[in-house]
């Protein structure tokens, strides 16, 4: 559990993934199409993490791009494709051509990862849903297996927990004592936070008092790690009553991607480590 | 009658099989055109369901992602993706679901996952996403897939969605499965007694031989084969109006 962040502390991004993001780890960054982490993520490829299991519903381009600069060893994950474009050429490449290294994977269904991340906040070692069954998914015995219910007899999927040892998200606001609201289409970040051993949070603006909003996620500072002041930290992803979303760049991007080079040259363009081993 | 092609065909009679009122879970490409067509069409209050958790979305334009903040702003209720998927999806409350298809065989067993072996892939495919939960828990589940020996083909590679099971008996899941299979040649639907896939309708201008040719398994073809009646002026108007994500009035 992460220790109290002090009230009022908003800390540099770049402090908070040096202290919180490890070679190694298994990092979730969460975010359903809206309020992706992605600026985060740059940090994350800057400071030349290595060897990171990513957990993420929709790897999204955020996640082609650390597959491509070499961050991940493991991708654990349920839809890996550019939504309303096309594939995802980076994330492709290192599972068809093991470019830049090889990447294993893990895959679920959207309910069944969102199902492993609520078991993970609850603490317990499994959750239980219908689906899975007569899928072929279902041959991932380390994360999927079955059981029977003890009331009914009925069996079911079970599905391993996933307790990330970091979850990064974006939000729109944090106050000063370092509490966190979000709102708009809040995904699985509230049980990707309690699921893991630290959170980090981006935000895009800190106020006084939170603005009453209806189906607003509120996240208490005694379970984040870390609070940082990044505007516009979601782009090309985008923050609802900030910015939208930017389809052109996804649209871009399936160009961008589809080539290594072109890939490597939009990396050093953005001032992102290409992997060592590229 | 305008012209129009058969993309456009496998769009609207996609369409015309939500009917008013529908509960329909909607996801990304050919199904969002689908069920935006239906609403606005011949079935406007059709109930519009993204698994992003926007309830009951009414979007203005044609979303271009499932997760546009459009849809959260014009929804009755914006859920979390857990509880979209364990208390509407899993608990059978969506009437229809669209998916679409890598590869599909006869039983209506689809794969979005991999061309090849898992573990080495020839092709990655985007992975499952929602739809084994959609294929098994809602009531009635259309798949839109253009038809070639590519993608119809004798046993799929991976399974990542269950129709009938292997040999069309296995469904254990409490929808109906598969009922539709719209493609762009006409309309599969499954066998009353042995659930394979059986050609019962073509859309204008295509014949029996066509959609036998793009269908890698040996297609049964239903007695007293029906035509599609041709996409009217109004759909094509409310099809490329959102193509061109034009604003509805609604």
């Amino acid at each position: 559990m992460p220790s109290p962040a002090p009230p009022g502390t908003i800390t540099a991004l770049s402090e908070a993934i040096a202290e919180h993001v490890h070679d190694g780890d298994t990092v979730a960054l969460e975010g359903f199409t809206h309020l992706i982490p992605f600026a985060a993520a740059h940090e994350i490829a800057r400071q030349g993490r290595r060897h990171l299991t990513l957990v993420r519903m929709t790897p999204d381009l955020v996640y082609d791009q650390l597959i491509g600069l070499g961050v991940a060893d493991r991708l654990v994950f349920s839809y890996g494709g550019n939504p309303g474009v096309g594939s995802l050429h980076r994330l492709r490449d290192a599972v068809e051509n093991s470019w830049p290294h090889p990447l294993a994977v893990q895959e679920h269904s959207h309910a069944g990862l969102a199902n492993a991340y609520s078991a993970g906040a609850a603490r317990l070692p499994f959750a239980v849903l219908r689906g899975y069954r007569g899928t072929d998914l279902e041959r991932q015995r380390d994360i999927i297996s079955s059981v029977t219910c003890p009331f009914t007899g009925e069996e079911l999927a079970a599905v391993k927990a996933v307790n990330p040892d970091v979850t990064v998200i974006h939000a729109q606001l944090a106050d000063r004592d370092g509490n966190v609201m979000l709102w708009g289409i809040t995904g699985v970040q509230r049980e990707a936070v309690l699921a893991a051993d630290r959170a980090i949070v981006t935000v895009e603006q800190v106020v006084d008092e939170f603005p009453e909003r209806t189906g607003a996620v509120i996240l208490p500072n005694w379970v984040l790690s870390a609070v940082c002041v990044v505007p516009n930290g979601a782009w090309p992803s985008y923050a609802a009553g900030y910015s939208v979303r930017d389809n052109d760049f996804y649209q871009r991007w399936d160009a961008i991607a589809r080539d290594r080079d072109s890939f490597l040259a939009w990396a050093a363009d953005n001032d992102l480590k290409e992997s060592a081993d590229a | 009658m305008p012209e129009w092609d058969s993309a456009e065909m496998m769009n609207v009679a996609a369409a015309r099989e939500l009917h008013d009122g529908d509960v329909c879970l909607v996801g990304v490409g050919p199904p969002n055109l689908a069920a935006n067509l239906a609403r606005r069409t011949h079935a406007p209050n059709c109930r519009l369901v993204y698994e992003s958790g926007a309830i009951d979305a009414k979007p203005r334009r044609l979303p271009l992602s499932i997760g546009d903040d459009d849809l959260a702003a014009t929804a009755t209720a914006v859920v979390s993706v857990p509880e979209m998927f364990n208390f509407w999806v899993g608990a059978g409350r969506i009437d229809v679901g669209f998916l679409g298809a890598a590869q599909i065989d006869r039983f209506g067993n689809i794969n979005t996952t991999v061309i090849g072996a898992h573990a080495h892939p020839k092709v990655r495919l985007p992975g499952a996403g929602g739809a084994p939960e959609i294929a098994a828990a809602a009531r009635r589940v259309i798949v839109i897939v253009k038809q070639s020996p590519r993608t119809f083909v004798e046993t799929v590679d991976f399974v990542s969605s269950v129709g009938y099971g292997p040999t069309g008996r296995e469904r254990v899941a409490p929808g109906a499965g598969p009922t539709r299979v719209i493609t762009d040649h006409g309309v599969l639907e499954p066998d009353p007694s042995t659930n394979e896939l059986t050609l019962t309708r073509l859309h204008p201008g295509v014949t029996v031989e066509q959609a036998v040719a793009t269908t890698g398994w040996v297609l049964k073809v239903a007695e007293g084969i029906q035509e599609v009646p041709a996409p009217t002026t109004a759909e094509l108007t409310a099809l490329r109006g959102l193509r061109n994500r034009e604003a509805s009035d609604a």
